[in-house]
């Protein structure tokens, strides 16, 4: 393996987390709903997905596992903010809280404990190619799926009738009401895919990424994958680039300081916060921008007046 | 908003400790955590430190915890919390925690502080730390005669003077054995983000490093040298299970004479402010079994050990030559004390700048 695979390779691993976490979010704020509770879903997925298979010994149970226990904490979410109309910035931040407290709870017995490795794809032939064989026919398969979950949320969104009904929901919904679709419903659903996909995040860090159980080992990705959604303007080809951007960043950084150049770790850390905080001032410049996409609906309770 | 959200966790810990705080003439002591104590590395440390209070004295003492506390004004209110509720002794496990640490016990001067890793005292605030860096010199001359590139990678929190003196020591330990031996330091900026030490053992094993060491709480990066086939050495704590071919062996903290000494001194009303750096002499700073390398290595890593523990050998002995060549002791001397907790400047041989 030469080094620009190694480090195409590592970046790819930074990166993936995030794309996943994102991607949800991207469908939940498009639908017109803040989850804050991005870390909590993905610290529970992380968790459940770790205790699973270790249980099991099957790392792919251990993935439905991160997938089902995310739903199931959005769900939560979705609970509290579409039928019981508390706020979603507070709710958010309060499943942030029981995530990382709760999965702390679950996963004190399985703190030191070896993990289950969700090992990486392997084609004869196509895996030992020289140059692409590793980047292109030899990730795990969360890889895989992250890119086709991002081409997917790309696709629907655009181009079908679903996409249609989420985005009309986010942008005004009381004309989607009008109109006779379920407001409540659809972003229920979202809230729903926003929590696997965060779980699948988790699941990646304790399956993948650090195959182990450590408390708060989500170490603030879920707040990353945030700025993220605000970042792309909740464009999913923009999110990948960001994604990307931000993992290869950080992976570049450690490169820089190891072959001796001086670049300052604080900086690195800020530097996906930095870039968020460029795309809100761009974004609020330009009209354009923020009336085609920013969801109008974005953090509103819907109640339905009969 | 992370910041905001760990101070919200810090409150909702504090508030759930005080409706269990209630035993009246029991010596409560408090402690406060950076991290969990899961972490398998310096908190865990602390917290067996704190286990063994509680197994020491029996009901004489209640021990009281906070975990992941931030440094900074966070920390103040959690200390605060803890001495209102009445604990007469309180630990802070971290070097972030000595200003909080300073200002609440200005307003407590009834309760006796104990800060971690610091240098500012007061009469109610004694200093404590471990010589670490004894054990970095053991392990630095393990890694130049186990590599075989002769490079070796070194993963970083922060750059304040208790992590460089362990770069400088690990290098001056390896500089015994191959003087031409090269250290690559990586930063991570945070005591805690397995992700982020995986990344970095990742990116210093693709250039070129075959051992990886980490000034960090977590195990990833160890995990990261066993599935690469490369060595490793546990930080804080004994990580053999999480490497069980790639850990040579581990530096381990022991608290737990220290802090069963200090709530006897405070039960006793013989507590002074102090100001305690033990080493391997006091059994603070401890190696781990030496695994995965020949007898001659292992019986040399033994013999250094013992020297270090006897007095004999000490790491910063000179000559020390400075990155810039400018020397800092001279042959027959060691850098002093002074030097050394403020250390601020990598010995000649660092690949990285400060």
């Amino acid at each position: 393996m030469s080094a620009y695979e190694a480090i195409i390779l590592t970046i790819i691993t930074a990166s993936t987390p995030l794309l996943l976490a994102a991607i949800g979010e991207l469908v939940v704020e498009r639908s017109g709903v803040l989850n804050l509770g991005i870390e909590g879903m993905m610290v529970m997925g992380a968790v459940t997905g770790f205790a699973a298979s270790y249980v099991t010994g099957s790392p792919w149970l251990g993935v439905l596992a991160a997938v089902l226990a995310g739903v199931a904490t959005s769900m939560l979410f979705g609970l509290l903010t579409q039928t019981l109309m508390t706020n979603q910035v507070a709710t958010g931040l309060a499943i942030t809280l029981l995530g990382l407290g709760l999965s702390g709870l679950i996963g004190s017995g399985f703190v030191g404990l070896p993990g289950v490795k969700l090992t990486s794809v392997s084609i004869t032939g196509l895996t030992d190619l020289p140059y692409v064989g590793r980047l292109v026919f030899g990730q795990d398969p969360l890889v895989y799926l992250s890119v086709i979950l991002t081409l997917g949320v790309a696709y629907i969104l655009k181009h079908t009738r679903v996409g249609l009904i989420i985005r009309a929901v986010g942008q005004n919904h009381h004309s989607a009401h009008a109109l006779g679709y379920r407001v409540v419903t659809v972003r229920y659903a979202c809230i729903a895919f926003g929590g696997a996909t965060s779980g699948l995040a988790g699941a990646y860090l304790s399956l993948v990424y650090t195959p182990q159980w450590i408390e708060n080992m989500t170490a603030g990705r879920g707040w990353i994958a945030l700025a993220l959604v605000v970042f792309s303007t909740w464009l999913p080809a923009r999110l990948a680039a960001g994604a990307y951007l931000f993992g290869g960043v950080w992976i570049l950084g450690l490169y820089a300081q190891g072959m001796g150049i001086g670049i300052p770790a604080q900086l690195l850390s800020s530097l996906p916060y930095v870039a968020t905080i460029l795309a809100l001032v761009i974004i609020s410049t330009n009209r354009r921008l923020s009336v085609i996409n920013t969801p109008a609906s974005l953090g509103q309770g819907f109640v339905p007046d009969r | 908003m992370n910041k905001l959200l760990k101070a919200a966790a810090g409150i909702v810990l504090a508030s759930a400790l005080s409706v269990s705080a209630i035993a009246a003439d029991k010596l409560k002591v408090g402690f406060i955590y950076i991290g969990p104590p899961g972490d398998h590395g310096w908190t865990y440390q602390h917290d067996q430190g704190r286990q063994a209070i509680d197994a020491h004295f029996g009901d004489k003492v209640e021990t009281v915890f906070v975990e992941n506390v931030p440094e900074g004004p966070d920390a103040e209110r959690t200390i605060t919390r803890l001495a209102r509720q009445g604990a007469g002794l309180i630990f802070t496990t971290s070097f972030g925690y000595m200003d909080p640490t300073m200002n609440v016990a200005a307003k407590f001067p009834d309760v006796k502080f104990e800060h971690a890793t610091g240098y500012k005292r007061s009469d109610n605030v004694s200093t404590y730390g471990a010589r670490f860096y004894e054990g970095r010199y053991v392990i630095g001359q393990i890694a130049a005669q186990m590599s075989k590139s002769g490079v070796a990678g070194y993963i970083g929190s922060f750059p304040i003077p208790e992590v460089v003196r362990g770069i400088n020591s690990f290098l001056l330990g390896a500089q015994t054995v191959n003087p031409d031996f090269k250290l690559k330091v990586v930063w991570v900026n945070s005591w805690f983000d397995p992700g982020r030490e995986a990344d970095a053992a990742k990116v210093l094993i693709s250039q070129g490093a075959d051992i990886i060491t980490q000034h960090t709480d977590s195990t990833a990066a160890v995990q990261v040298a066993e599935e690469q086939g490369v060595s490793a050495f546990g930080q804080a704590s004994d990580m053999a299970a999480f490497a069980p071919n790639a850990l040579l062996t581990s530096i381990i903290d022991n608290w737990a004479d220290y802090y069963i000494a200090r709530t006897q001194a405070v039960l006793d009303g013989s507590w002074v402010s102090t100001d305690t750096f033990g080493g391997m002499d006091a059994n603070m700073v401890e190696m781990g079994p030496f695994i995965n390398m020949p007898a001659a290595v292992k019986a040399r890593a033994e013999a250094t050990a013992e020297a270090i523990k006897t007095g004999k050998l000490h790491p910063f002995a000179g000559p020390v030559y400075k990155q810039d060549g400018s020397i800092a002791a001279a042959a027959g001397t060691t850098v002093d004390m002074g030097t050394l907790l403020g250390m601020d400047w990598y010995v000649q041989g660092v690949d990285d700048q400060l």
